[in-house]
């Protein structure tokens, strides 16, 4: 019987060493088999292993992890008895590794050209006369501005999503077997990703390349994958083909991923819109502000912004990177002083920076950061972190504190033990939890959620996400939610803000905001979504024709 | 900002850097309570004599004037008169800047390329036996003072086995070999002083680009590790490597001094000292104004290197 | 550069290696010898004991006599003790001046820490030992002038890795979530950067006070240092240098003293950094 697969992997084991030396594992009893021209993806959270394994498949491993058992079947050589000489040759010429962050992964001293068409000039595969016009053709496979001169350049002088395609070129140059694309879109802007995506999958269609995509977002993989391998801690889920997983899962695990996927709600949820007050004016609002950086004001972060925002309700505010969309949140509570315009609470016209405020401003509107990690002081108990802001606001006493500390705790549905811990001890989710914590903790009328489940996986995030709308509920307070995911904004806003480049372009209640007709830039934003559905990407394709390149 | 902007503010920084130093320099050197003429005429001088001797000196003018003065006549080649020995100290200054040139030149040339190569040895097996070794001796070496090194040099190669001299005389008009003698233990000293810090340095700058996800982009598509050294790791390895370098001239001046003193040997450290002890004011002034000209300009050099070896700024988007 | 992993002193013991243990007994027996030299000195610094120069061990000398027939270990007593405690108070000094103002300027950032650090620029640009000299040479080597000046010319190294310390520090999240909070910069420094930067900065202080003695030690050496009579380590070596041409090994012991204690310091703080995983920023 021939075996006709690209790459048979069985029973892969890989551990991580530990810092007292005993070995940790980090990938158990891992099998599966690509045939050729077809595309696997390995999707999971973080720390499910599927870099590990994708990394394992060209046999290597990072530095404090070892490959412990299993066989690396390509095309008929086990690479894993390989010696590291016999493996290195392998490497770039037979399997090829797409990187999830292009920018990191060129070296910023050396010419493109030189970097991509590197591999097979040493390897002897071909002359340097050869590799130049293969990569030209690649780049323009690839749909890349200027081909015959865009190896010249340096990796600064072009964008991030170029970046990534001229890494997918230095990959396919020497006709792999086997490409493993490392999360590749990740790291893009949502209307850049499609474009990218769009042409991998071209790529590998025409050049009948095998695949392995890593991703942990189901649908992006949806439109590019053959089969579909779930992994959680280090362990198969469930494998399948793609329409099986993303029409009829079977596992329980596989289900939690699907429901928490990015993808656009099939129906506006009908946001009850809260009760609104006698108030004449909003709860907050933003008047013409205008924001610059740089010495002279080169850089107009915010252009004659106008917003409000009601009590109790949530302001989605979207858009991609650049949109300004981080400088409003921090032009909102005082950390940066706007050039024009100002900003109101309550009736009440608040100073431009956080210095002129006084106590009461400042309590009023809090900010909760991306990072739970940074956002936390790695010394401080979760108890001083939360203790802090009831001192500072409220001059409790030490028992008062530690009483209302063990309710900030409940209310984020953590035990009431956990003040004594500090953040390392603490999930990424628990982290955030506490984040959302200090800024409750001060009995704000305002919350300003700075991306603060995009960093989070996917179903960690529905969680925090369930919490925020339980909290706005009981507590009455109002978000200014930012994000650069519109599928997670449309859960949860009342009403939509879009910005680009610094002005809001579209705003709105929710559901007039996603109804068409939309304005053209939240019309290219919901269209950029990957929709749950195979053919998903090509129907795009398709309709946007020569329009994919606009987001260049 | 284009490259050539680019160095040519850092050249005129360089200048308005080198102004303040000669200015704190002047100061520095002024601010003797009792002043140059009590220096000169010792205690038993009369105020008659003493007022003469500061008529002479112009040592009545306002600060600034004396500044300028001083200023201007350094840079036009007329140092003065050492308080010492009464004479201009342009006659001695001749001997002694090539005998410090002579020094510090041999011992950069050693010192400078042995420490780039230990350190690309032991960033290439971090942790192995080898950079173990290595790290360990430079750890002790960085810790030890440098009359130590000194010291122990004579104690073995001059005292017990007595092969070469203790003192390091060195006339004009000496031929090769006689330099070579005289300069092994001097020049052997300093190079162990300099080389401890700016192998450490180099190793931490390496493992640091080796360590960078480029470095394991160049590993995954296969390029052997020589290559990935040399090609990759190395363009961006100078910007860090030439500023270790640069910072490590400071330890080599003051190396320079405690071994030229140790040593005995005719060089502008000593000279430095000698003239310090003695109150010489004049020529502590051209000293430390030759030294620190020399650091700043050895800095201002490391940085330019830097701003052209960044292709970000070679090529703007 | 990375702040430390949080860790309490139990789990750090339980990380000594011998070679760690090894240089914290040196260094505990300096600060002993150095505290209680007047005590157990077998003769008091100056005493005269023989006419001998350089007198072989013997007689009551432990490690013979000097050039003047003093005797050797007494006076290697006292010269730790004033090495050390000169040392200390300079490493206090200019830490305390450079970190507050490191801190400081990486906190305030934009004008204020464009003008401090151009202006701590313009004192590195000075090789350390010129303006040592230039002080000297102007001000005369008291006690008073040697601790000022080289505390002064510390806390500007000091003052470089403070503030690059402070600049990874101060761009983290839970600063500015502090900042939005409301409240004011030193109540920032003291309870939100400092305990994140206290492991780099205690390696520092180790790195600093090494560099302390090495640069009083030199002087000595020079003779711009401490002066005679009285017994400072490099003073000790600049006197017997004579000794080594006589077959005489007094210049060695002071200067094996101070290897002695600086070699430990330094590995300490290397085990030190690379137990808690922290890093400094390029040393000067």
């Amino acid at each position: 019987m021939v075996d006709s697969t690209i790459l048979r992997v069985s029973d892969l084991n890989v551990a991580a060493r530990a810092p007292d030396g005993s070995m940790l594992p980090i990938v158990s009893d891992i099998s599966f088999a690509i045939e050729p021209g077809k595309v696997l993806a390995l999707i999971g959270e973080s720390g499910s292993g599927k870099t590990t394994i994708s990394l394992a498949a060209m046999g290597y491993a990072r530095p404090g992890c070892v490959i412990t058992g299993g066989i690396v079947d390509l095309a008929g050589t086990d690479i894993l008895s390989l010696d590291f000489p016999a493996r290195r040759k392998l490497r770039g010429s037979d399997i090829a590794y797409v990187a999830q962050s292009a920018a990191a992964s060129f070296n910023a001293a050396l010419r493109l050209d030189l970097q991509v068409t590197e591999t097979p000039i040493i390897k002897g595969l071909m002359s340097a006369a050869e590799a130049h016009d293969k990569a030209v053709s690649l780049y323009r496979q690839l749909d890349l501005p200027d081909p015959e001169t865009i190896g010249q350049r340096y990796p600064h002088q072009v964008s991030g999503g170029q970046l990534q395609r001229l890494m997918a070129a230095m990959a396919m140059i020497c006709d792999p077997k086997l490409l493993i694309l490392d999360e590749p879109t990740t790291a893009l802007d949502v209307t850049t990703q499609i474009e990218v995506l769009h042409a991998f999958k071209k790529l590998i269609r025409e050049r009948g390349t095998s695949a392995i995509y890593v991703s942990h977002d189901l649908a992006v993989v949806a439109q590019i994958a053959d089969h579909i391998l779930v992994l959680k801690d280090g362990r198969m889920v469930e494998y399948a083909d793609v329409e099986q997983i993303v029409h009829a899962p079977r596992e329980a695990y596989t289900r939690e991923l699907l429901a928490a996927a990015h993808i656009l709600p099939k129906s506006i949820p009908a946001k009850k819109p809260a009760p609104l007050s006698a108030r004449q004016h909003p709860l907050l609002k933003v008047d013409k502000v205008t924001a610059a950086f740089g010495r002279n004001a080169e850089f107009i972060a915010l252009k004659d912004v106008s917003l409000e925002l009601a009590e109790a309700r949530t302001l989605g505010v979207i858009g991609e990177s650049g949109s300004g969309k981080t400088t409003l949140g921090r032009v909102i509570c005082g950390l940066k002083a706007p050039l024009r315009g100002q900003v109101t609470l309550d009736g009440q016209v608040l100073a431009p920076e956080i210095q002129q405020r006084d106590r009461d401003q400042l309590r009023s509107i809090q900010f909760a950061f991306q990072m739970a990690e940074t956002a936390l002081n790695p010394r401080h108990t979760v108890g001083k972190i939360l203790g802090r802001p009831l001192q500072f606001y409220f001059n409790l006493s030490g028992a008062e504190t530690a009483r209302r500390v063990g309710e900030l705790l409940e209310l984020v549905e953590m035990p009431a033990s956990y003040a004594r811990r500090l953040p390392r001890e603490l999930s990424g989710g628990q982290r955030q939890r506490v984040n959302l914590a200090r800024a409750l903790a001060a009995e704000p009328r305002v919350v300003i959620c700075d991306e603060i489940t995009s960093a989070l996986d996917t179903i960690v995030a529905q969680a925090i996400l369930q919490l925020l709308d339980d909290l706005q509920q009981r507590l009455k307070v109002a978000y200014v939610f930012i994000s650069h995911d519109i599928s997670t904004v449309a859960q949860i806003s009342h009403d939509i803000a879009v910005m680009r480049n610094g002005a809001i372009v579209a705003n709105g209640p929710t559901a007039d905001i996603l109804k068409p007709p939309h304005h053209e830039y939240t019309e290219l934003l919901l269209s950029s979504v990957p929709e749950m559905r195979t053919d998903w990407l090509d129907d795009v394709t398709r309709s946007r024709g020569n329009g994919l390149k606009v987001a260049q | 900002m284009n490259l050539v902007t680019l160095i040519a503010k850092r050249l005129l920084i360089g200048l308005g850097i080198l102004l303040v130093v000669s200015l704190l320099v002047f100061v520095g050197t002024e601010i003797l309570p009792g002043d140059v003429a009590n220096a000169i005429l010792g205690q038993g001088a009369t105020p008659e004599l003493l007022a003469n001797v500061r008529e002479r000196l112009g040592l009545n003018d306002p600060a600034y004037i004396r500044y300028f003065r001083w200023l201007a006549g350094m840079l036009t080649g007329d140092f003065g008169t050492s308080l010492v020995n009464g004479r201009p100290i342009s006659e001695q200054l001749g001997e002694r800047v090539y005998n410090t040139a002579l020094l510090a030149g041999t011992t950069a040339a050693i010192a400078v390329p042995l420490a780039v190569c230990l350190g690309l040895i032991c960033a290439l097996k971090p942790n192995g036996l080898v950079d173990r070794m290595i790290s360990t001796l430079s750890l002790t070496l960085i810790s030890v003072p440098d009359f130590l090194v000194g010291i122990v040099l004579v104690s073995i190669f001059a005292v017990t086995l007595g092969w070469l001299p203790a003192i390091a005389n060195l006339r004009p008009g000496a031929d090769i070999a006689t330099i070579a003698r005289v300069l092994v233990l001097p020049v052997t000293a300093l190079v162990f002083t300099v080389l401890a810090h700016m192998v450490r340095m180099t190793r931490t700058s390496i493992l640091g680009v080796l360590a960078s996800p480029a470095t394991e982009m160049a590993i995954l598509k296969g390029v052997p590790r020589t290559r990935i050294l040399l090609v990759h790791a190395l363009p961006n390895a100078i910007a860090p490597i030439i500023n270790v370098i640069a910072l490590n001239m400071a330890y080599l001046i003051s190396g320079i001094v405690v071994i030229e003193t140790m040593f005995n040997f005719s060089g502008l450290g000593r000279l430095a000292v000698q003239a310090v002890a003695t109150r010489d004011i004049p020529v502590v002034q051209l000293t430390a104004m030759i030294f620190c000209t020399v650091y700043v300009l050895l800095n201002l050099l490391a940085d330019i290197v830097s701003i052209a070896a960044n292709p970000r700024l070679r090529y703007p988007k | 550069m990375s702040t430390a992993e949080p860790t309490g002193l139990r789990r750090l013991a339980s990380e000594l290696t011998p070679t760690a243990i090894v240089c914290l007994a040196v260094i505990a027996l300096a600060a002993f010898i150095a505290i209680f030299a007047p005590v157990i000195a077998p003769y008091d610094e100056g005493t005269i004991l023989t006419n001998e120069s350089f007198a072989s061990p013997g007689n009551g000398m432990l490690l013979g006599s000097d050039y003047l027939g003093r005797d050797i270990a007494s006076r290697l007593g006292f010269g730790i003790r004033t090495t050390l405690s000169v040392a200390l108070s300079i490493s206090v000094i200019a830490f305390l001046i450079g970190s507050a103002l490191g801190f400081f300027a990486a906190i305030m950032g934009g004008w204020t820490d464009t003008l401090v650090s151009r202006t701590i620029d313009a004192l590195i640009s000075f090789p350390a030992i010129m303006i040592a000299l230039i002080v000297v040479s102007s001000l005369g080597s008291s006690f008073l002038v040697l601790i000022v000046t080289v505390a002064i010319i510390d806390s500007t190294r000091v003052f470089r890795v403070a503030r690059a310390l402070g600049m990874d520090i101060v761009v983290q999240d839970y600063i500015e979530a502090a900042r939005v909070r409301g409240e004011g910069i030193w109540w920032i420094i003291w309870h939100e950067l400092l305990p994140n930067a206290l492991g780099p900065l205690a390696a520092e202080f180790g790195i600093r006070f090494t560099y302390a003695i090495l640069f009083v030690s030199a002087l000595s050496f020079l003779g711009l240092g401490v002066q005679p009579p009285h017994s400072d380590l490099g003073l000790m070596v600049k006197e017997n240098m004579q000794g080594l041409l006589y077959g005489s090994f007094s210049p060695l012991y002071p200067a094996l003293a101070i290897a002695m204690v600086t070699v430990s310091t330094n590995i300490l703080v290397d085990w030190y950094l690379k137990s808690t995983g922290a890093s400094l920023p390029e040393e000067l």
